[in-house]
């Protein structure tokens, strides 16, 4: 049984990628170790993170960065009352980064492999910045192409059985500048557009349709999904940070996105951190993100057949998230020990609201608490809420 | 017409030179603040990435997230 939703890997690979992407304004960032632990709980799902991170410089021009991160998944989501069993499975990904930098400019070359027993990932990432006008200004740009091998497990958690479905290629386009307003304020934006081809449905995922209650008495039935071959996407994103007249920092960034598909999506984020001393770093953070459904979706489609294009995946309907975080930073060690410089112990703990507005929880059908039944496309609509909890270790030396 | 290009040849050279000359209006030395720490966009690479990919594992968008660099180490 594949652990992630469509994408998953490819979105895990490209994130890896751009958390090593291109960093300073020509000067490479101090040499550090990470340790990471994350869980996920909502929507039935467990998850685990695991990831080390070391990044070395060997010179004041080259650094090479290396990431190996761990996801278990354990638990059963709301696709497993339509179709799919119980969820367990593991992905690995690794990681390889190297920068360069010269003059003004730093290149950025990395490779990542993500693997679980149904979802094959291999992403390339390159990228330059290029800083300009008295080092006011910084304009970047990369380019991604992932390669996915796409398959689904019709054995079971424990006993798997992997038919390989097809592929899916993924290029991605990137522009970024940052600026220096002020002395206190910065300002940054960045557009990207992507474009897929290929199997691109989740295939643990369906629709469903009208059927006469004669011929099933449930008054619905399970089909496959049906998306187009081909996905172009645009986003863009504008962000400020501001420092106050304190120290502390707060920021605001707003991102548009929209795409062939007919998904058009806002998000909004506001962010505070709060420095104490040397020692202390507290930050909150809340974000906010809407978007429409895909022009193919439908929660519950008339009959069979009913269109070239089908798709019934709740990351393609109208939805709603809200983000509550807050996160506390310790320098434990400010002064340094052994051959480290500094270290820092962080925990972050985010609360994620789920809404849906065309997405139904079909498991209240036909089981309401008054003993009547929710007809097809009556049910209430989902929605969830998910915790997650992070900790880490940074070291840098 | 021709009159309205010959303005804009002009604005775009002037634009154009001036750009060329462009002082930084911070200079390095009042840039401690934006240097601070709790200015970077991104202080922590793995947990920031790992809240993407849990935002783009379960959202129709994806993209443009703020990681793509920036000045004065502000990713």
């Amino acid at each position: 049984m594949r652990t992630f939703p469509r994408h998953l890997s490819r979105f895990a690979a490209v994130a890896a990628l751009s958390l090593m992407c291109v960093a300073g304004a020509a000067v490479l960032p101090d040499d550090r170790a990470d340790l990471f632990y994350s869980t996920y709980r909502g929507g039935g799902m467990d998850i685990t993170g695991e990831s080390v991170l070391v990044r070395k410089k060997f010179s004041e021009q080259f650094a090479v960065e290396g990431n190996y991160f761990i996801d278990k998944v354990s638990g059963a989501s709301i696709d497993v009352l339509s179709q799919a069993s119980v969820i367990k499975d593991q992905r690995n990904q690794k990681s390889l980064s190297v920068d360069y930098i010269h003059d003004k400019t730093q290149y950025n070359l990395s490779y990542t492999d993500s693997t679980e027993r149904d979802y094959i990932s291999n992403t390339t990432h390159v990228s330059l910045s290029q800083d300009m006008f008295g080092d006011l200004t910084t304009v970047s740009l990369g380019f991604t192409l992932s390669r996915d091998k796409v398959g689904e497990n019709n054995g079971t958690a424990n006993k798997p059985d992997v038919a390989w479905l097809g592929h899916a290629t993924s290029r991605s386009f990137e522009g970024g500048l940052s600026q220096i307003i002020t002395k206190n304020l910065i300002a940054g934006m960045t557009l990207e557009v992507i474009t897929d081809q290929g199997l691109l449905s989740n295939p643990y995922r369906s629709i469903r349709y009208s059927v006469d209650p004669s011929v099933n008495p449930l008054g619905y039935a399970l089909g496959s999904q049906i998306y187009p071959n081909t996905h172009t996407s645009t986003a863009v994103e504008t962000r400020a940070k501001y420092y106050l007249p304190y120290r502390a920092a707060a920021s605001i960034s707003y991102r548009y996105f929209s795409d062939t598909w007919g998904i058009r999506a806002s998000t909004i984020e506001l962010d505070y951190t709060h420095p104490i001393a040397n020692k202390w770093i507290f930050e909150g953070r809340v974000r906010h993100y809407s978007q429409n459904s895909a022009t193919f979706y439908s929660d519950l489609f008339p009959f069979a057949g009913s269109q070239n294009f089908v798709a019934r995946d709740q990351n393609l309907a109208a939805s709603t998230n809200n983000t509550f975080d807050g996160k506390v930073t310790w320098a434990f060690a400010p002064d340094g020990f052994l051959i480290f410089k500094r270290a820092t112990a962080s925990f972050d703990v985010s609360r994620i609201q789920f809404k849906y507005s065309d997405f139904r929880n079909i498991k209240y059908y036909n089981n309401t608490p008054g003993g009547g039944g929710y007809q097809p496309g009556s049910e209430p609509l989902y929605a969830f809420d998910a915790m997650v909890y992070q900790v880490y270790l940074s070291m840098f030396f | 017409m021709r009159v309205l290009s010959k303005k804009l040849v002009i604005i775009g050279a002037g634009l154009l030179l001036g750009a060329c000359s462009i002082q930084p209006w911070v200079k390095p030395y009042e840039r401690d603040r934006l240097a601070d720490p709790i200015m970077s966009w991104d202080r922590d690479a793995i947990s920031g990435a790992y809240m993407d990919h849990i935002y783009e594992s379960r959202e129709g968008s994806r993209g443009a997230t703020g990681t793509a660099g920036g000045g004065c180490g502000c990713n």
